[in-house]
């Protein structure tokens, strides 16, 4: 059975090739900087699972030592300019999206049908990441068409590959420890602490005061913690199921399905949510880091208020 | 030149100074930074299309998108990321959540056909644009996901109330986020066609 520790391992290798790159790249004098962050983090990928639990956290302690003090430079492999990008595309035409294509076309068919590929009684993708799992061949599949087709030479996609990932640096590895972050947060049960004062000090007596005090409190614990998943069980135990169902009588499935599109706007509104919101700034090479954050927020705010007002309407 | 260290510096000494504040000591604390870095691995998995995404850049990706949309007749930045918008809902409530993405159609199409349908030069246009096409990509995805009976957040919210308690088919629940849904396309589909009108002044 093919499962998500194949693509951890592809993974592991393209961040190991990556560091190997960096270090040959005399054009960048912190090359031993990029090397370093990207080996350590090929390492987590390859061999994350035989580290330990102590392991794995001293190399992430080491990894976010090297990449927050910025270790890291940005390397610029040699490319094509802008001209011939012009040309290119010109020549190329749209079969340019093709490649381009083939990966979410392996994801789509990956989620219809893969669950159904059995060979020998034996189901070949792990049930639970079907959808991840056909889009790591999918992209595999794209390079192979790339390859073919546009003949550069063998390391080029590696480099070119490298190029973006230099792009985004440190923030690359952001959400990954903020997720150990929320970790954290739960082990020493800070989320719960703030939900119990939170559920203190707010006056919630009539169901329209706990409704709004629900969905104000998923936005804003989710802004905090990044992560509305963190923010929903402790919300929801501490004014979500004793006031807005138990008390005021509302009604489960709307309370709670609402509550967490209510943590969802939240999700908009924080740089903690790094992987959608600090991560496509760097992508996008956008100078203000919060540029994603600002543009959402009036839809965010907008939305809050919508989903008071509908949990409000249709809970009661 | 010497910098001032990043977010990342600053997340590792929140995570130590969280643990040992909190009372789990110095050795639970890194293990627990440890396993869960290591279980959330699948996060940055998405990486791997960079490969793919910069040969294809190399060649003119980007370019090609730009000039598509400069040929079609009333593309504006607006309708052209409302239609997006339109996508990425349907798509995430069908459960199609990893056909699209930041690193894999934000950067390399979308961002591209956006700039070049406002026939703006001026670069803080071009920023707040290339802000815009991310944001779509974000708000479609999360306000349409829900509606999928099998996605993760769905799942966690039936088994939370199940352990109070109280069961219910995730139908009951995704059925739920439909009203929400259709808001935030309202609401966020008006901003994107009041950025056509601020754009044309």
């Amino acid at each position: 059975m093919i499962t998500l520790k194949a693509l951890y391992m592809v993974a592991g290798l393209m961040f190991w090739a990556f560091a190997l790159l960096s270090a040959a790249d005399r054009l960048n004098p912190k090359r031993m900087g990029n090397a370093l962050f990207w080996g350590l983090l090929g390492t987590s990928f390859v061999v994350g699972d035989r580290l330990g639990d102590f392991g794995n956290g001293l190399l992430v302690v080491a990894l976010a030592l090297v990449g927050g003090l910025n270790l890291p430079g940005r390397g610029r492999p040699a490319t094509t300019s802008e001209a011939e990008r012009t040309a290119l595309a010109a020549r190329l035409g749209n079969r340019l999206f093709i490649p381009a294509l083939v990966i979410p076309a392996f994801a789509l068919a990956g989620t219809l049908l893969g669950k159904q590929l059995i060979i020998a009684g034996q189901p070949l993708l792990e049930a639970k990441q079907v959808t991840l799992i056909s889009l790591g061949f999918g992209v595999l599949v794209a390079l192979g068409i790339g390859m073919a087709w546009l003949r550069p030479a063998p390391l080029t996609p590696l480099q070119e590959g490298r190029r973006i990932m230099d792009q985004v640096g440190w923030a690359a590895v952001l959400p990954q420890l903020l997720a150990a972050l929320g970790a954290t947060f739960t082990a020493v049960g800070f989320g719960q602490a703030v939900g119990e004062i939170l559920s203190a000090v707010l006056p919630l007596g009539s169901p329209f005061a706990a409704t709004a005090a629900y969905c104000v409190g998923m936005a804003l614990l989710t802004m905090a913690l990044g992560n509305a998943f963190a923010a929903f069980p402790v919300m929801t135990a501490a004014i979500g199921l004793p006031l807005v169902i138990h008390a005021h009588g509302g009604n489960p499935a709307v309370v709670a399905a609402i509550g967490m599109l209510a943590g969802f706007c939240g999700t908009l509104m924080t740089p903690m949510a790094a992987n959608f919101n600090i991560v496509p700034a760097a992508l996008l090479e956008l100078k203000d880091r919060l540029a994603v954050v600002k543009v959402q927020a009036p839809t965010a705010m907008l939305l809050l208020i919508g989903n008071i007002a509908l949990m409000y309407w249709l809970a009661f | 030149m010497r910098r001032l260290p990043n977010a990342l510096f600053f997340v590792l000494l929140a995570i130590l100074a969280t643990g040992l504040v909190g009372g789990l000591g110095a050795r639970t604390t890194i293990e627990t930074l440890g396993r869960a870095f290591n279980d959330s691995r699948f996060v940055s998995l998405p990486w791997i299309v960079l490969p793919v995404i910069g040969l294809l850049e190399r060649h003119g990706l980007k370019e090609r998108a730009a000039a598509i949309i400069g040929r079609m007749q009333g593309a504006t930045t607006g309708r052209l990321l409302l239609a997006y918008l339109a996508f990425r809902q349907l798509s995430a409530a069908l459960g199609l959540v990893s056909i699209a993405g930041q690193a894999q159609t934000v950067r390399p199409i979308l961002a591209p056909m956006a700039e070049a349908a406002s026939g703006s030069d001026d670069p803080a246009i071009r920023e707040t644009i290339r802000a815009h096409a991310a944001a779509a990509d974000n708000i479609g995805l999360f306000f349409g996901e829900d509606i999928f009976l099998a996605i993760a957040s769905i799942l966690l919210i039936r088994a939370f109330l199940a352990d109070n308690g109280i069961a219910l088919e995730p139908i009951a629940l995704s059925v739920r986020a439909i009203p929400t849904a259709i808001l935030a396309f309202v609401i966020h589909g008006a901003r994107l066609l009041w950025l056509d009108r601020k754009l044309k002044r």
